[in-house]
């Protein structure tokens, strides 16, 4: 393997491919795949993988490539999955009972537009709307960081503290199909950095349970609670998990958030995705001409990591979120949990919304630009401001 | 006294905690999902094999009682409504890989078999995965209060089709046949040693096995709980529902004649979903007929030898 030009999807399958067959001396790997653009690469990527001991099974439906997936975790496998947009939406149901039943899944969901009208270019949309059950989620900007974190996603999901699936996202077409130099790593490494899966509630013929059948108001309740402290374990295991991959991989898979030149910045844009790439650009250009600006890439949005957004943005009395997303009625949703993070902790921080690159529209250069003029000129917030819509 | 009624008599049902369904569960008096349930658990026991069972949303996730209580003796996953054969399939691909003995059985009512899951059985079936799907049939969303389903037979009243059914039942049987799947059966709790049988050949079998229960439901069909094994086997011997199988969706064996004396009027009679007079018996007396006809010359034509 080695050094390899490759798009996002080749990237994804390989990644989940790697893991699955890391767990060839265990329970093996098993899962459930239907094709949607621009994701579709993916699951032919994983059909055509030769697993020492793995199924991939191509059903007839998103809902049911989880529930196969889920199926076959329950059963002890790694199982991992694809989809994007509707696909992800018709899948919802199923996408649920792997948060509610602590299953390690991990799926890489390619953000494109949701349809109605039929759209297929980047916007974060749908995993967003999965954003309130209990799965992590990783942005990602490069196709090198959609390989590491699928493996990092793997090893944190799997973690018994935590014992919840993971999303790993990339952007429609900027990413999915758009080659980068990214470094696949060789099997044995991938082996050494994944232990073999011992899900602590495999299906067990010696003591039998059902799993999922009824519960009472207290029991569903400590169930949310126990999803709760696996949130608060995350930060923790995933700083564990990422320095064991930098010692195995010798590469940092990246932390929760990414902070460029914020130590003394009073004016820091928050985005995610391939956004920060053109926006890390822009703001080296302005520092270059004296502004004191930074950046913040959000790459875990699940659990949201606000003491880290907290500590990067200390001495900022700005903050521009760009949102490629909408949520109707209310804006963008990196902005909306960024208010709340800031919401009693420092409440004198101008925290404003630009949704830029919403339904696929390109974010450039002069756009990120205009945010930041905005946003500097600023003496109080908006409400979210729509950028890119041609007069 | 029947055949039927003697082995009963022969081997009867004790439950104990070593059942695949223990007692203590709160299932209704004559539910007819309950007796298959054991049927289930006691033929496991004689061909010596253990299963997982995957359930769907129906009134067999509420049997196994609320957590962390079970009333299986076996692992037990709840699916979702529509999922529960994609589950299965998971479920069945891992065990496969490692080789492990236990069978894995889906078992699911009427409206995750013939509605919210026909998709995904359709897509199990041509797939021909590796397990039992079982079908406790009994021709209504019993868990919710009893609202139609397309296994309902027509004149049915439930509470969304409160003037009776006008539409037929589906026929289930046919269209998993045409899936050429390598078995497919319908079963009747008041036929033990058939019902035994199939089951056992079932279990002895790899591929995509389909059963079909005709599941009495005293709630839901307004009838008496004692009535219940007497309810379906006037619908085995008044020709409403025919005990057959079909191998590899080719070859048909039946496996009981209507006995040509039992009028299927008194299967109507006997519950009080039927309002009283709005069905047309002679229709339905050459329906039955016809039915049988067919299924008769399908197994004549094409028959299952041996």
């Amino acid at each position: 393997m080695g050094l390899e030009l490759v798009t996002g999807n080749h990237a994804a399958g390989y990644a989940l491919a790697a893991a699955g067959e890391a767990n060839r001396s265990a329970r093996g790997t098993a899962c459930g795949i239907y094709p949607i653009t621009p994701q579709t690469e993916i699951v032919e990527f994983v059909s055509k993988y030769k697993f020492t001991k793995g199924r991939v099974i191509p059903v007839e439906s998103e809902h049911s490539a989880m529930g196969v997936s889920l199926g076959a975790s329950l059963a002890g496998a790694r199982s991992f999955t694809a989809s994007s947009s509707n696909g992800l939406a018709y899948m919802f149901e199923n996408i649920m009972v792997a948060g509610f039943y602590r299953l390690p899944i991990v799926l890489t969901a390619v953000n494109r537009t949701l349809g109605p009208p039929w759209n297929i270019w980047a916007d974060q949309g749908d995993t967003l709307m999965l954003r309130d059950f209990p799965w992590l989620q990783f942005y990602c900007e490069t196709n090198q960081e959609v390989v590491d974190s699928t493996l990092l996603a793997f090893r944190v999901s799997e973690d018994r503290r935590v014992l919840l699936p993971s999303l790993v996202i990339m952007d429609a077409f900027i990413m999915s199909h758009t080659q980068m130099e990214t470094d696949l790593p060789a099997q044995e490494l991938v082996d050494a950095y994944l232990p073999t899966l011992n899900l602590p509630h495999q299906l067990n013929h010696e003591r039998p349970t059902t799993i999922g059948g009824l519960a009472w108001p207290q029991e569903t309740l400590s169930q949310r609670v126990e999803v709760d402290r696996a949130m608060l374990a995350v930060n923790d295991v995933y700083e564990e998990c990422r320095q064991e991959f930098i010692t195995i991989f010798d590469r940092d898979p990246g932390a929760p958030i990414d902070a460029f030149e914020t130590d003394d910045a009073d004016l820091i844009l928050i985005t995610s995705g391939t956004i920060a790439s053109t926006a890390r650009e822009v703001v080296r250009q302005r520092r270059r001409d004296g502004m004191k600006i930074g950046l913040i890439k959000m790459k875990m949005f699940r659990p949201f990591p606000a003491d880290d957004l907290l500590r990067a943005c200390e001495n900022a009395s700005r903050i521009g979120v760009l949102d490629r997303n909408y949520a109707a009625g209310m804006g963008g949703v990196f902005w909306h949990d960024t208010k709340a993070a800031f919401q009693g902790q420092r409440d004198n921080v101008l925290i404003q919304d630009y949704l830029t690159g919403v339904c696929g529209g390109d974010v450039t250069p002069a756009m990120v630009n205009e945010v930041i003029d905005d946003l500097a000129g600023r003496t109080k917030a908006e409400r979210p401001m729509w950028k890119g819509i041609e007069a | 006294m029947s055949s039927s009624t003697t082995a009963l008599n022969e081997s009867p049902i004790r439950c104990s905690s070593e059942c695949l369904l223990r007692p203590g569960n709160t299932n209704c008096g004559g539910c007819g999902m309950s007796v298959s349930l054991t049927m289930l658990g006691r033929v496991l026991n004689e061909v010596g094999q253990n299963c997982t069972l995957v359930i769907p949303a129906c009134c067999g996730i509420v049997t196994a009682g609320g957590y962390p209580t079970t009333s299986y003796n076996v692992p037990v996953i709840a699916s979702t409504f529509g999922s529960c054969p994609a589950f299965g399939s998971g479920v069945a691909a891992v065990r496969d890989l490692n080789n492990d003995p236990e069978q894995v059985v889906c078992w699911a009512g009427d409206g995750g078999t013939y509605d919210i899951g026909f998709a995904t059985l359709s897509a199990a079936a041509e797939r021909n995965e590796n397990l039992i799907y079982i079908c406790y049939d009994n021709e209504i969303y019993g868990n919710t209060g009893g609202q139609r389903s397309s296994a309902t037979p027509a004149g049915a009243r439930t509470t969304t089709s409160p003037f009776g059914k006008k539409e037929n039942k589906k026929d289930i049987m046919s269209i998993m046949a045409a899936h050429r799947i390598p078995y497919a059966a319908t079963l009747s709790i008041a036929h033990p040693e058939d019902f035994k049988r199939k089951l056992k050949h079932a279990l002895s079998i790899s591929g995509f096995r389909f059963l079909l229960a005709h599941s009495p439901c005293p709630t839901g069909w307004k009838s008496e709980p004692a009535d219940s094994v007497q309810l379906v086997r006037t619908a085995v011997n008044g020709g409403l529902f025919l005990l057959y199988e079909v191998y590899d969706g080719l070859h048909y064996k039946v496996n009981a004649e209507p006995d040509g004396e039992t009028d299927p009027a008194r299967y109507f009679e006997m519950q009080r979903r039927f309002p009283e007079g709005a069905m047309d018996f002679d229709a339905m007396r050459a329906e039955c007929r016809r039915s049988f006809d067919r299924l008769k010359a399908m197994a004549e034509r094409f028959p299952h030898e041996g």
